[in-house]
């Protein structure tokens, strides 16, 4: 396959990824707590838009409803029932922790992006995974450039269906893997919720 | 595409995410900074999900889940608190000191 | 019927429903809803249990007439399907094999089993089908299959897991008497918690019990087992902790729920060492098959087995995990009822007898003297009847009493007497819960006092009814022929085959069981005293309750008297019913023979218990004490000569029974220290009563649990620096700490 450099998704990444990193600084710094609220709003929109990138879209729709629709509506009722005052806040940042927490971050970062650009230095995202078969994608990934593209061009004169590497069916495949393989891990999720939307009921009521 | 423009943004999501959990002092933005460090977890899981298999994906959706009896429960603990103490202020929560 | 049991737990779940939604705006508070309902479904237990009676009666006389007709000719499938359609299953099952009625995905195995049942004719009770004629002279154990019928539950790529009903004679007995006393208690309850400000509430968690015991005993797979299992145990958590507004209602609700998480750990490794023991399967009829057969090995089996003697320990109360249940009492008293005759500490009963080819292969209970259940079993029932004696409080006597009667029912598991065992579970049922009801009419008269020593005393002439349902049930729970248990617990003496033929040689439980026998007698008898006899002691002035209490009373006493003769010797219609027969049922089990001297043994024992009491309690209240006293050997002549300490002894017992916490023990050992050493019979067994109760209880299991706090204490006062509450200091710390140990990961190990 070639390893292109795949411009305008590159130009969105950017763009995105400049839009979450400043959303996100302006989240843990701003002085105005509804505003906050309003940047964590662009922090998960662009993480969904990242997801549209990485053409998960599921994900991306899941994120949009369940995230925007529904986590941030709720945080701006708990601002509301908290009564924190809408204007400015000066002591929203714990000055004695501000420091030690900078720090921490820091060498986090450092080591993280560290040992990621050790491990994955320049590899490509190549969406090899999403046919479902992911023997045959591991398989596919592992061929050199030239090996991949002799299938690729096979797979092409061949033009069956549903031998497409491509991005097609990939709603299906995370369906047939949630209703598949984590049948019962998505069944207990049900019952968390269930358990959660109780407990909240629970603790928050007035007796 | 590289793989690590993806990691890395997620590293920088995360820690920034970290900062706010520690110096924040009000208790909805700290549940807020968390939210951020489960979405850069999951920027991860997609990434790598477009090599591994859709179970990144699946995992994804899972925490999302996960995130919403989260901020569920946790907002619910964050109105009892302010019910009982008129104020959120992480600071001033100490009755669990040794 | 038998293929639609699904209904009778459906129907108190309705009810639950029903009354949690509706309840508090009919006329009785959604009392009605829960008796009809549960009357409905008790109706229809019964006609099950009919249905199933006739099913065993007809593979019975079709085995036999198949094997006559085999000998002329062979048609036996033609006469008998002119006999109408309710045996035409027994037919099919008849020239088919064991499981012709259990649907095939509810269990591999059982089906099959069935196609080289023929070839397993060696198996002792699996017959081969009669209509292949041949052995047809032969006395032949009749085949009644058991009917499961499942749905999916759900898809899995590893399998589909089912849920269903089994109906067997074990699980026709479970729902018939779980649906009877839950019934009784029910009507019963229309007047004991009338007035009572969560009158709605207790009804609908009632109905949740009963229908969670319900699935329990129906269930055809471990899954669905544990379902039922886990729901029957919150429910006893809300009933118990019904008065919650009281802290220690709500400590032992809290007690009972947590130690019952304990053993429902074991539960929870018990069935997913028997899901892969037995080749990846849940149903119940499989996993005893795979124990059957060998597919589970020995040590799987021993280990599954381990597993779930905890399990067992704790919802049935064994020792050590039986602490919860005197504490339990604190729930009201029906609940008290229900939990002890019919529904939660059965459970680990009937997980026992229904998994039993697990336990029977695990613990190689064939051909051996001991082993792990009878031994905690036969342990658990003379610690059980010891710490009677010690109890003050009415309803922990008979707490302690129903844990003594669980260990007798563990034990005769151990030792191989299934039958007797489940027959036992049945009869105590009876008489237990007319105990306990009778109880709770006694506390009614007396101002809701438990308090036998100080509040009640003389009910006799002012409750007859309760008075003499007591007294019966109470010689049933002693033993004394020919009321229930005596046939019971003497099917389970004999069964431990120290003097008959029987699985093993369990000598030491026939001294347990024996001990017990004179032990319950007496201690049964003490609470009579204390309740029924001498002045009433409480305030005001007792009255017979209501009509509402007394009739279930009554009932229970009825059955109390009847209830036995079902498996006496001479007629075992409760063996044949009940027993399973077939490939998930042990082959080789021993019934051991009714042993005429064993019975007078154990009738002497149980008369020499209440001789005992007798002199012992009501020696210095009148003349007829003094004419009886002389017939009875040593304890008698003892307790002549120290005819002056009785009433120092009243008073020991009165100011030194338990008050609960060790503090007032500790005061009782003090006291005990200047005290005079006395030797009589009565005071011995009273004292060994407290000292279980002190040492064992309160030393050992509190010095365990306490050295583990003070350690805990200790190390925490260390550690308390660090501790500043704050918690994002906590989460630095976490943070601080993963950043180093991934620096450490990806500089210098990567």
């Amino acid at each position: 396959m070639e390893t292109t450099f795949d411009l305008p998704a590159n130009i969105a990444f950017g763009v995105i990824a400049v839009a979450i990193i400043v959303a996100a600084i302006r989240v843990v710094t701003t002085r105005n707590i509804v505003h906050a609220a309003l940047w964590l709003v662009v922090v998960l929109g662009g993480v969904g838009a990242i997801y549209i990138l990485l053409q998960a879209e599921f994900v991306a729709v899941v994120q949009y409803l369940v995230y925007i629709g529904a986590i941030v509506v709720l945080f701006l009722f708990g601002i509301m029932l908290t009564r924190a005052p809408l204007g400015e806040m000066l002591d929203l940042t714990n000055r004695t922790m501000r420091v030690g927490a900078i720090i921490t971050a820091v060498i986090l970062v450092t080591i993280m992006v560290f040992s990621v650009v050790d491990s994955f230095r320049d590899e490509e995202v190549d969406f090899i995974a999403y046919s479902g078969d992911v023997a045959a994608a591991q398989t596919f990934a592992d061929l050199s450039a030239e090996e991949q593209e002799t299938v690729l061009d096979e797979v092409a004169a061949i033009g069956a269906e549903g031998t497409d590497l491509g991005p097609v069916g990939r709603t299906e495949t995370v369906s047939d893997s949630i209703f598949r393989d984590y049948l019962i891990p998505f069944e207990v999720i049900s019952a968390l919720l269930l358990a959660a939307l109780i407990g909240a009921i629970v603790i928050a009521r007035r007796d | 595409m590289l793989l690590n423009q993806f990691l890395i943004l997620s590293a920088v999501l995360f820690c920034i995410g970290v900062y706010g959990v520690l110096a924040r002092r009000n208790a909805v933005l700290v549940l807020m900074s968390i939210e951020m460090l489960l979405n850069a977890v999951n920027i991860n899981l997609v990434a790598f999900s477009t090599r591994w298999g859709v179970s990144g994906q699946v995992f994804a959706l899972f925490i999302i889940a996960v995130a919403a009896a989260e901020v569920g429960v946790g907002l619910a603990i964050v109105l009892l608190i302010y019910r009982n103490r008129t104020s959120i202020d992480l600071d001033e929560l100490d009755e669990m000191k040794g | 019927m038998l293929d639609y049991v699904w209904i009778i737990p459906a129907l108190p779940a309705l009810s639950f429903v029903l009354i949690l939604l509706f309840g508090k705006r009919l006329p009785k508070g959604g009392s009605e809803v829960g008796i009809a309902l549960v009357g409905a479904a008790f109706v229809l237990s019964v006609i099950v249990g009919v249905q199933w009676i006739d099913r065993v009666e007809s593979a019975d006389s079709a085995e036999h007439a198949g094997a006559e007709s085999a000998e002329l000719e062979e048609q036996p499938v033609s006469t008998e399907e002119t006999e109408g359609e309710l045996i035409e299953s027994e037919t099919a099952a008849g020239s088919s094999g064991a499981f012709a009625d259990v649907e095939p995905e509810c269990s591999q195995a059982a089906t099959a089993v069935d196609v080289d049942e023929a070839a397993q004719a060696s198996h002792g009770t699996a017959t081969a089908p009669s209509a292949e004629g041949g052995e047809g002279g032969h006395e032949a154990a009749p085949e009644t299959q058991p009917v499961v019928r499942c749905v999916t539950w759900f898809e899995t790529s590893g399998g589909d897991v089912t849920a269903g009903t089994m109906v067997d004679g074990l699980s026709v007995m479970m729902i018939f008497v779980v649906s009877f006393i839950s019934l009784l208690v029910h009507i019963y309850s229309t007047d004991y918690v009338s007035g009572d400000r969560r009158y709605t509430h207790f009804f609908a968690f009632l109905s949740l019990f009963t229908a969670s015991m319900l699935l329990l005993v129906l269930s055809s797979n471990t899954l669905q087992m544990m379902v039922g299992w886990e729901l029957v145990g919150l429910c006893s958590f809300v009933l118990i902790g019904h008065w919650w507004e009281d802290k220690p209602n709500s400590d032992a609700a809290l007690k009972a729920f947590i130690t019952n998480r304990v053993g429902d750990i074991g539960l929870l490794v018990g069935v997913s060492i028997m899901f892969f023991a037995a080749g990846g399967t849940f149903s119940i009829l499989d996993i005893n098959i795979a124990a059957e057969t060998g597919v589970m090995s020995h040590g799987w089996a021993l280990a599954a087995s381990v597993a779930l003697m905890f399990a067992v320990m704790s919802k049935s109360g064994q020792f050590f995990l039986h602490t919860w249940l005197p504490d339990a009492m604190a729930g009201p008293t029906p609940v008290s009822a229900l939990i002890h005759a019919a529904t939660m500490v059965v459970a680990g009963v009937f997980l026992i007898a229904r998994l039993y080819s697990v336990f029977w292969e695990g613990f190689q209970i064939f051909g051996s003297d001991i082993n792990f259940m009878a031994f905690i079993g036969g342990f658990t029932t003379i610690i059980g009847a010891l710490l009677a004696f010690a109890q003050k409080d009415i309803k922990k006597v008979l707490a302690y009493s129903t844990i003594s009667q669980l260990g007798y029912m563990v034990m005769a598991l151990g030792v191989g007497a299934w039958t007797a065992a489940v027959f036992h579970l049945f009869t105590h049922a009876f008489f237990k819960a007319c105990l306990f009801l009778g109880a709770g009419s006694m506390s009614n008269a007396a101002h809701h006092s438990f308090d036998m020593v100080d509040d009640y005393g003389g009910l006799k002439k002012y409750m007859p009814i309760t008075f003499w349902t007591y007294l019966i049930s109470t010689l049933a729970l002693a033993g004394l022929p020919p009321l229930a248990g005596f046939w019971s617990k003497d099917e389970i003496l004999a069964g431990t085959g120290s003097l008959t033929e029987a699985n093993g040689n369990y000598h030491l439980m026939l001294i347990f069981g024996g001990l017990t026998a004179l032990l319950t007698a007496a201690y049964m008898f003490r609470t009579i005293w204390y309740s029924f006899y001498g002045q009433y002691r409480g305030h005001g002035t007792p009255q017979e309750s209501g009509p509402r209490i007394t009739a279930p009373l009554v009932i229970l006493a009825t059955f109390a008297v009847l209830a036995g003769f079902v498996n006496a010797p001479w007629w075992e219609f409760f063996k044949d019913w009940v027993e399973p027969v077939g490939a998930y049922f042990p082959g080789e089990i021993v019934h051991a023979e009714f042993n005429i001297g064993l019975a007078a043994l154990s009738t002497a024992l149980g008369l020499t218990g209440i001789a005992l009491a007798f002199l012992y309690f009501w020696r210095g209240l009148g003349p007829h004490g003094l004419t009886a006293e002389n017939r009875f050997a040593r304890g008698g002549y003892l307790f002549l000569e120290r005819k002056y300490y009785l009433d120092w002894l009243y008073e020991d017992v009165i100011v030194a029974a338990v008050k609960g916490p060790i503090a007032r023990a500790t005061y009782w050992i003090n006291q005990r220290v200047i005290d005079r050493v006395v030797d009589e019979a009565g005071r011995t067994s009273v004292r060994a009563g407290k000292l279980v109760y002190e040492y064992v209880d309160q030393k050992v299991v509190d010095t365990v649990v306490n050295g583990s706090g003070v350690a805990a204490e200790e190390s925490g006062e260390e550690l308390r620096r660090i501790q500043t509450g704050r918690v994002q200091q906590y989460a630095a710390l976490l943070f601080a700490a993963a950043a180093i140990l991934g620096a450490i990961f990806v500089f210098v190990i990567g």
